[in-house]
């Protein structure tokens, strides 16, 4: 996945600014920054829910700026969103099988995410408005892979969960990659983040402020990157 | 006995007023509009029965295998070239555009079929009934459309719980973009979910024009009713539709029986003691704001 020069509005406010970017096939990115860096923005444009005309966007050597956000599905970029937005009024089991929509040939099924993810098993018939947030978290993602992505773009999973439970998430991650997909995972929690990616992007307002391997970044120059001082 | 009788005919006519309310209910919980064009769509499901009927002279219960096709085909289009496009501005365009249609479409049959009324003649079905006492008899028309009107509300129930397309309405009625970063087409589950509407609004129409006469301005009765159910019956919820239904044909047929002018009145009296006790409806679906 390429981002070369990418440009995106909300209306008169410009969110991002010539950002360039690559993920390579089977690397784990991931993408730090303040609350506002335009982050989600970037995860949103690429998945599709934002518009993006022109060639900024392409992937796997294609531009995918004219497609909307479920023909992007059909490719395999995939996007877990920030806020998990399970459907509530469906259950656990019939939130994975939407997932599973497309029919993108791989490894996911159900029974695939209930071993990684054991609780989503026991809740299986329950709706899934009736999740704490970690376990709705958990089926967040478990939807996502059920359309086995090539691509999947994970945005701010940490948020608001227990530590513990960030833990068991992000544990799950290096077993995502081993199946063949690629990882963007936007975080505030830089520690997390890190600790799992090969590469890292920071973002501060709307512009790339560093890039690196995670081992290559110094505290300090993360923290310039940040916070911008 | 008579009372009984009055109950009874009450109930039969509810599933022809749940099945004017399915398709508002339908798309109501699925995209959240209102679609004003309705009852009028209603209505041209049951001048396209007739203009069938006089050309080939058939039944015009066989005239619903071109009604229910024509109209859901209608339903999609309309949905996919005109009602997508307005979704984006709140929830005021959609009810203008479908205003619109509704004009426009009642001015046309005026047009084509004049002001006189019409009526669909299924032949014998439509005067035998079933004597059950001297008191008490159920005719076979309004039988078969009650049984009707269950049949398509059960499918319907199941298509929505059961299929992969229900779940993927669901889905997008729960989360619009959501449902599109699961590979679903937004604008093609709306446009289906429209003429799966109107083609339930086809099968009412063709009933109703067996069941009554009508003219090209009661398009409006028609969406009232459509509206009293799917509010007594909750938002959103397709059994609620169907008691609401029945709750709206008893109230009225017992308001009938006291006099024949309160017919209508008792169903919107009712209608609106629902409004102020149970704003949501006595069935609401789960998530559905009031």
């Amino acid at each position: 996945m390429e981002v070369d020069a990418l440009d995106q509005h909300y209306r008169d406010f410009q969110a991002l600014f010539g950002v360039s970017l690559h993920v390579a096939e089977g690397e784990i990115v991931a993408i730090i920054g303040a609350n506002g860096a335009g982050k989600s923005t970037l995860l949103k444009t690429v998945a599709g829910v934002l518009r993006s005309p022109g060639p900024s966007v392409r992937f796997e050597g294609s531009t995918i700026g004219e497609l909307r956000a479920y023909r992007r599905v059909d490719l395999g970029i995939v996007l877990t969103p920030e806020g998990r937005r399970v459907f509530p009024s469906l259950t656990v089991r019939e939130n994975l099988e939407v997932g599973g929509y497309c029919r993108r040939p791989g490894s996911w099924s159900i029974e695939r995410i209930f071993s990684v993810f054991p609780l989503l098993q026991r809740l299986a018939d329950r709706s899934a408005a009736a999740l704490s947030g970690g376990e709705q978290q958990a089926l967040a993602i478990g939807r996502s892979l059920m359309a086995n992505p090539r691509l999947l773009m994970m945005d701010e999973i940490s948020l608001g969960l227990a530590p513990a439970v960030v833990k068991q998430l992000y544990g799950a991650i290096p077993g995502i990659r081993d199946e063949g997909t690629t990882l963007v995972i936007v975080e505030q929690d830089v520690t997390q983040a890190l600790r799992v990616a090969d590469r890292a992007y920071c973002f501060l307002e709307g512009r790339v402020s560093l890039q690196g391997e995670p081992s290559q970044l110094t505290r300090d120059d993360i923290r310039a990157a940040y916070f911008g001082i | 006995m008579a009372w009984l009788n009055t109950i009874v005919q009450g109930v039969l006519l509810g599933g022809l007023y749940a099945l004017f309310a399915t398709g508002l209910s339908l798309v109501f919980g699925v995209m959240r509009v209102v679609n004003l064009a309705h009852g009028v769509l209603t209505l041209l499901a049951a001048y396209l029965a007739l203009v069938i009927v006089d050309l080939t002279d058939v039944n015009p219960f066989l005239a619903l295998l071109v009604v229910i096709p024509v109209m859901f085909g209608l339903g999609y289009v309309a949905q996919r070239l005109l009602i997508n496009l307005t979704l984006a501005g709140g929830v005021l365009p959609p009810l203008l555009v479908t205003f619109g249609i509704a004009v426009i479409i009642e001015n046309t049959l005026l047009e084509v079929f004049s002001a006189d009324s019409q009526g669909l003649n299924a032949g014998r079905i439509e005067t035998v009934s079933i004597t059950i006492t001297d008191r008490l008899a159920i005719g076979w028309f309004p039988l078969g459309l009650f049984v009707a009107a269950v049949v398509v509300l059960g499918g319907l129930q199941l298509f929505v719980d059961r299929t992969r397309f229900g779940r993927a309405l669901r889905a997008t009625s729960d989360d619009r973009e959501a449902a599109q970063l699961m590979a679903i087409n937004d604008r093609h589950i709306y446009a289906v979910a429209m003429g799966i509407a109107l083609a339930v609004a086809g099968i009412a129409g063709v009933f109703t024009g067996v069941r009554t006469t009508f003219g090209p301005l009661d398009g409006a009765i028609l969406l009232i009713f459509a509206f009293e159910a799917v509010i007594i019956g909750g938002l959103g919820s397709l059994w609620g539709t169907l008691i609401g239904g029945i709750i709206l044909g008893v109230a009225q047929s017992i308001g009938a029986q006291l006099s024949p002018g309160w017919f209508q009145l008792a169903g919107h009296l009712v209608f609106l003691a629902v409004l102020v006790i149970r704003p949501t409806g006595l069935f609401p679906r789960e998530g559905v704001a009031a």
